[in-house]
């Protein structure tokens, strides 16, 4: 098993292989299944991604009211207006938003890695598709990517609001989704890397600091953020941007940041936006006051 | 290593919003419900910290309550699990207790019908994992880190073999194991941590191996 990002990126070198194929390998051997089992189970994972992305635009609304339509409110404006950050970066926003909007109003997501940062990795993978125009085998490779990463950071660090706040929920989520764009559009494994390692060091710090609790405000407009940064990081990758410090020692840095977080700022609605006056006066309409 | 396969990353397939306060909880249900073996007809659940707090925005109380119903986390039914409850005569109360435990979310479930009634104590330790930490007054010590089987059986010779035999000749391999019984010769329980999940076919033949009363499976 591999337990660092540098020995993934040496054994698809040395293999010459495709991280996804990696992950697959690894899969095959724990499971002791075929090629093709591990497959069908990712394309159920895949199908539910896209129907949360197909649910959300046509427009939903979470239990408290807090969350809901801004997906489909980026898709109209996107229709009828010269944008500023262009198609594909909104088009993923907009899917990621949608994704957690479903996740927020009871819908069914996947978690990748967690519910509440579902977004990144199917907001990203729908919109760049329309660019790359991807095989269908190329979108399930898609998720195995993210999910190599995402293995080497829940080993590594943490992948929960709880433990490690915000940096370890979207921002691991981001740059899982930043690793994947960079292998569907034909960069090579150390891009994945230095585009994973990128979009991470961006979210370091990012606190937990969910409004009444709840996964709703900030954490939809955060997978906005970590989408969009995904993509920005790819393209820098792709550029052969390199990152300076290793992706393995930004996984240790997220990982002491995380340790170091009061809990006040790891998911217990106490900190940060949470403990707002308007953050607090949102938790009382929804609870009352005890 | 704390997480093995790529879809303990990309995954669970789960009804929303939360992988702690929501899968967790339904997580949490089920297991109560597997282990009573049926649907209970009335259901006392107690909400500690986190889970007291929160449990309304988090759709907390329907996951507890699908979970008793028997909707495992992807079941769009979870929603209405509620009115479904109602549909279903299992009367649920809620008591929101203010006791601080050791973890912050942590639910007692008391359930039964009129023959019989279970109480276990369950804790959502994150993405969806869950630890049961009591049941029925036998304290448990669960990684949670590996799938596990727990098993009710009668204190006799014979019952723990009957159930690792059914394991060895499957292949499955024992991580840890623990036994404990209230008095000779009454009830008793068994933990039994596994290194991969266990299909429902095996599970059924555990459950009809010698001395054996109720099992669960609790997926890590």
């Amino acid at each position: 098993m591999f337990r660092s990002v540098a020995e993934l990126v040496k054994i698809a070198e040395k293999k010459n292989i495709s991280i996804s194929e990696v992950m697959i390998q690894q899969e095959m051997d724990l499971k002791n299944q075929s090629r093709e089992e591990i497959f069908s189970q990712m394309e159920k994972n895949l199908r539910v991604m896209e129907r949360a992305v197909e649910d959300s635009l046509q427009g939903i609304q979470s239990v408290t009211g807090l969350t809901g339509g801004d997906a489909v409110r980026v898709q109209q404006y996107m229709k009828n207006n010269q944008t500023l950050s262009g198609p594909i970066l909104l088009d993923a926003v907009s899917k990621a938003m949608g994704t957690n909007e479903v996740n927020a109003a009871m819908g069914l997501v996947c978690a990748t890695p967690t519910a509440g940062s579902a977004g990144c990795v199917p907001g990203t993978l729908f919109a760049v598709k329309e660019q790359l125009k991807p095989t269908h085998e190329q979108m399930v490779r898609y998720l195995f990517t993210a999910g190599a990463f995402g293995f080497i950071v829940a080993n590594n660090a943490f992948i929960s609001g709880a433990a490690g706040g915000c940096q370890a929920e979207v921002g691991s989520a981001g740059a899982m989704a930043s690793a994947a764009i960079v292998e569907m559009a034909g960069g090579t494994p150390q891009q994945s890397a230095d585009a994973f390692a990128m979009t991470l060091k961006n979210m370091l710090g990012l606190v937990c600091d969910p409004v009444a609790g709840l996964v709703e405000v900030p954490c939809v407009k955060r997978n906005a953020a970590g989408s969009s940064l995904a993509i920005v990081s790819a393209d820098l990758a792709l550029a052969g941007v390199k990152s300076r410090i290793p992706c393995d020692e930004v996984i240790g840095a997220m990982y002491r940041i995380g340790q170091t977080m009061p809990s006040t700022l790891r998911e217990t609605g106490e900190g940060g936006l949470a403990d707002t006056p308007t953050g607090r006066l949102l938790k009382e309409k929804i609870f009352g006051t005890n | 290593m704390k997480f093995q396969s790529v879809f303990d990353i990309i995954g669970p397939v789960m009804v929303g919003p939360s992988s702690s306060h929501t899968a967790g909880a339904a997580r949490i249900g089920l297991a109560a419900r597997n282990l009573f073996g049926r649907q209970p007809k009335w259901a006392k659940i107690h909400l500690y910290e986190s889970f007291a707090k929160t449990y309304q925005g988090h759709g907390t109380d329907m996951a507890l309550v699908g979970g008793l119903l028997g909707f495992d986390t992807d079941d769009e039914r979870m929603k209405n699990a509620l009115q479904i409850a109602k549909t279903n005569r299992l009367k649920v109360e809620f008591i929101v207790e203010s006791a601080r435990v050791d973890h912050p979310n942590t639910a007692r479930i008391i359930i039964g019908d009129d023959t019989d009634t279970l109480e276990m104590i369950g804790v959502s330790i994150g993405g969806g994992k869950v630890e049961i930490i009591e049941l029925n007054g036998f304290a448990l010590r669960l990684s949670g880190n590996h799938p596990a089987i727990l098993i009710m059986h009668n204190d006799r010779y014979g019952a723990i073999a009957s159930v690792t035999s059914v394991l060895a000749k499957h292949q499955i391999n024992i991580g840890h194991m623990e036994v404990n019984r209230k008095d000779i010769g009454k009830e008793a329980l068994m933990v039994i941590e596994v290194d991969e999940n266990i299909s429902d076919s095996i599970l059924n033949e555990l459950r009809n191996a010698a001395h054996i009363i109720r099992i669960s499976k609790i997926v890590s």
